[in-house]
């Protein structure tokens, strides 16, 4: 069996966003991309679990422009053994995405665990997996701090959900799962592993091959725009600041 | 018919699932609340209060939470009741099986929605990108319900001048998805609102010196009615936990009130913060980044200020 892991290439935190001048999008060409920092951890495990899952081999896939390729090439440089890239335009439709890399999973084949990150921090839409699962027919648990093998088809999967709720889930494998933070502490790329990655096959796969034109589109971004501009800060000084602080609170911006 | 995820805390129905139960009556749609259990006396009264219709509870969804399987039980009620809209509250289970759910519909889902509009039947959504660095809009397309979820704390909850009657019905909901088994579910000891649907955050990063002074921050957090947050420095050498962490790698909070205290405004901090309403900051360098994005600041030590900002609150509360 393998185990695939999703990755996706987003810019890096720091970048400047900058909306075209239509509004209908972003301008890219000085955007900085990293790899998603969620899916550095789905790497490392995938990596980690590959032995005691008993797995042939670990493939990385991306759908996305030609840049995605850096991304993959990291991947392979971690100690993925292959890489898929479904070359796109930017941004594909949610659903046409999810079709993409169900496809792409079953043309390879022998799926016996699907990683992704937990979300995207371009879109903090946490939701491709549950697609994705669904569009496979696979059990599915998202945003795993813990994931167990109990043996090569069964997993033991933790994780933190809101209130303070910890959950213990079993899946029978083939499954999907998604990885947090606390997972592990994904590993350096080294320079022998990106000397090795050069070797090692990035498979491109044909859009059109994935037939994807009965996939209609459902939603559409559109009309970018920046927040609304903050007022600028009112400093509060002098022995009273603290009093003054909850006075306008109170009665200037009607918080408490 | 807009199907809203009813969520309760015991016994008390969640504020952000008032702001859904709001909006549908603002704009005069038919809806109904849906769940998963049956609802206590305490619950029914909720409902009514906030002035909801009718309450579907969905039945034979097997015994506990499971992903996929309330993915399909919202399928079989959306096709059932045919629903235009799902909306819930964005959380880690309904980024599952509300996601699920509206895809098998061949429908479409956003998450993290901060706006909402209903135009000629048509919806349009609003959601922040890039950590808040812009904001795009969303239309929907073609047949298939669409699934709305909802940022807490983004709309303005109204209670109707008199309660409703509530009708209860129950559907057979059935689910036949492959599923994996939740076998323990624990719940912490903290009893705090979840930060994520936190109104009021108190939050302390290396400022507060020492871990022992992050009792200082639950003192005020107590009397505000607040929960506490953290930077990830803190939550890096294990002063609180990372269910904590406010952040691009934490939490996104949308409060009306964030009170940040020894926090410089990394810009990772500033990706899970910067769209609450009012800011404020109380750190020792003027020069501090926080202060670009904050309402109101304090130039002094944290340490000091947090026990007098806190004896100000309890006189003035
Ligand atoms: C500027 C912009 C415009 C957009 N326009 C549209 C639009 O018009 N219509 C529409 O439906 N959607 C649009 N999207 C969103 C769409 O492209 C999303 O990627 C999709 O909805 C899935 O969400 P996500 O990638 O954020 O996944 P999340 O659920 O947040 O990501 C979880 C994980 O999925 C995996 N993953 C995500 N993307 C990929 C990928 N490309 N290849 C491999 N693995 C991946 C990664 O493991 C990732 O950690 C737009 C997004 C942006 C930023
Ligand atoms: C990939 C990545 C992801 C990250 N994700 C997150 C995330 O999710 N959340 C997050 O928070 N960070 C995140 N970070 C880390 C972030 O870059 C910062 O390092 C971190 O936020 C700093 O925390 P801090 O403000 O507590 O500490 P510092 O930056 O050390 O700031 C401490 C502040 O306290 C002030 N101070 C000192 N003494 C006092 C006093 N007595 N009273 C008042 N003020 C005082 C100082 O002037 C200073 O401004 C991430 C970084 C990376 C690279």
């Amino acid at each position: 069996m393998n185990i695939f892991v999703c990755i996706k290439q987003v810019p890096d935190t720091e970048t400047k966003i900058q909306i075209q001048s239509d509004g209908q999008g972003i301008e890219t060409s000085s955007v900085n991309w990293i790899l998603n920092p969620y899916d550095e951890f789905a790497i490392e495990e995938a990596l980690q679990k590959k032995e005691a899952l008993g797995a042939d081999k670990v493939i990385a896939l991306s759908v996305g422009p030609e840049r995605v390729t850096k991304a993959l090439r990291s991947a392979l440089a971690m100690g993925c053994d292959e890489a898929l890239h479904v070359e796109t335009p930017e941004n594909l439709d949610s659903r046409q995405l999810t079709q993409a890399l169900a496809r792409c999973i079953s043309k390879k084949g022998d799926a016996g665990l699907v990683l992704l990150g937990k979300l995207a921090i371009d879109t903090n839409e946490a939701f491709l997996g549950a697609q994705l699962a669904q569009e496979m027919s696979l059990p599915y648990v998202a945003a795993v701090s813990k994931l167990e093998v109990q043996s090569p088809t069964s997993l033991e999967l933790t994780r933190q959900i809101e209130g303070g709720v910890t959950e213990t889930y079993e899946m029978t494998l083939p499954g999907v799962v998604t990885a947090n933070k606390g997972l592990n502490q994904p590993r350096f790329v080294s320079l022998p592993g990106i000397m090795k990655a050069k070797k090692k096959p990035l498979e491109k796969i044909d859009l059109a091959s994935l037939e994807l034109s009965d996939v209609p589109t459902k939603s559409v971004y559109y009309d970018f725009t920046m927040p609304p501009a903050k007022a600028t800060v009112q400093m509060l000084d002098g022995d009273h600041s603290v009093e003054e602080l909850v006075e306008k609170l109170r009665n200037e911006a009607k918080v408490i | 018919m807009i199907l809203c995820y009813a969520e309760f805390d015991q016994n008390k129905l969640k504020n952000s699932t008032k702001e859904l139960s709001s909006w549908c009556l603002e704009q005069k749609q038919n809806f109904a609340c849906f769940g998963f259990a049956e609802l206590t006396p305490e619950q029914k009264t909720d409902l009514e209060n906030a002035g909801v219709p009718s309450y579907i509870q969905m039945t034979n969804t097997g015994d506990s939470y499971s992903s996929m399987g309330w993915g399909e039980a919202l399928a079989n009620l959306v096709s059932a009741k045919q629903s235009k809209a799902v909306l819930a509250t964005s959380n880690t289970q309904t980024k599952e099986f509300v996601a699920a759910g509206i895809y098998k519909s061949q429908g479409s889902v956003v998450s993290d929605v901060i706006a909402l509009s209903l135009d000629a039947g048509q919806f349009k959504a609003q959601k922040p990108l890039y950590a808040g660095k812009c904001i795009s809009s969303i239309k929907f397309e073609g047949e298939g319900p669409v699934g709305i979820l909802m940022r807490p704390n983004q709309i303005q909850v109204q209670t109707p001048e008199s309660p409703s009657t509530i009708q209860i019905e129950t559907f057979e909901a059935s689910p036949s998805a492959p599923g994996c088994v939740l076998k323990i579910s624990v719940k912490g000891s903290s009893e705090k609102q979840d930060l994520t649907e936190a109104s009021r955050i108190v939050s302390g990063g290396r400022g507060m010196k020492e871990p022992e002074n992050f009792k200082l921050l639950e003192d005020l957090a107590d009397t505000l009615g607040a929960t506490v947050g953290a930077s990830r420095a803190v939550v890096d050498v294990g002063w609180v936990a990372h269910s904590m962490q406010v952040g691009q790698t934490g939490k996104t909070v949308s409060p009306n009130l964030y009170i940040a205290c020894g926090i410089s405004g990394a810009i990772q901090h500033l990706a899970g913060m910067s769209s609450s309403k009012v800011i404020v900051a109380i750190n020792t360098d003027k020069e501090a980044p926080i202060f670009e994005k904050a309402t109101y600041g304090i130039v002094g030590d944290a340490l000091e200020l947090v026990p007098k900002l806190n004896e100000a609150f309890k006189k003035a509360l």
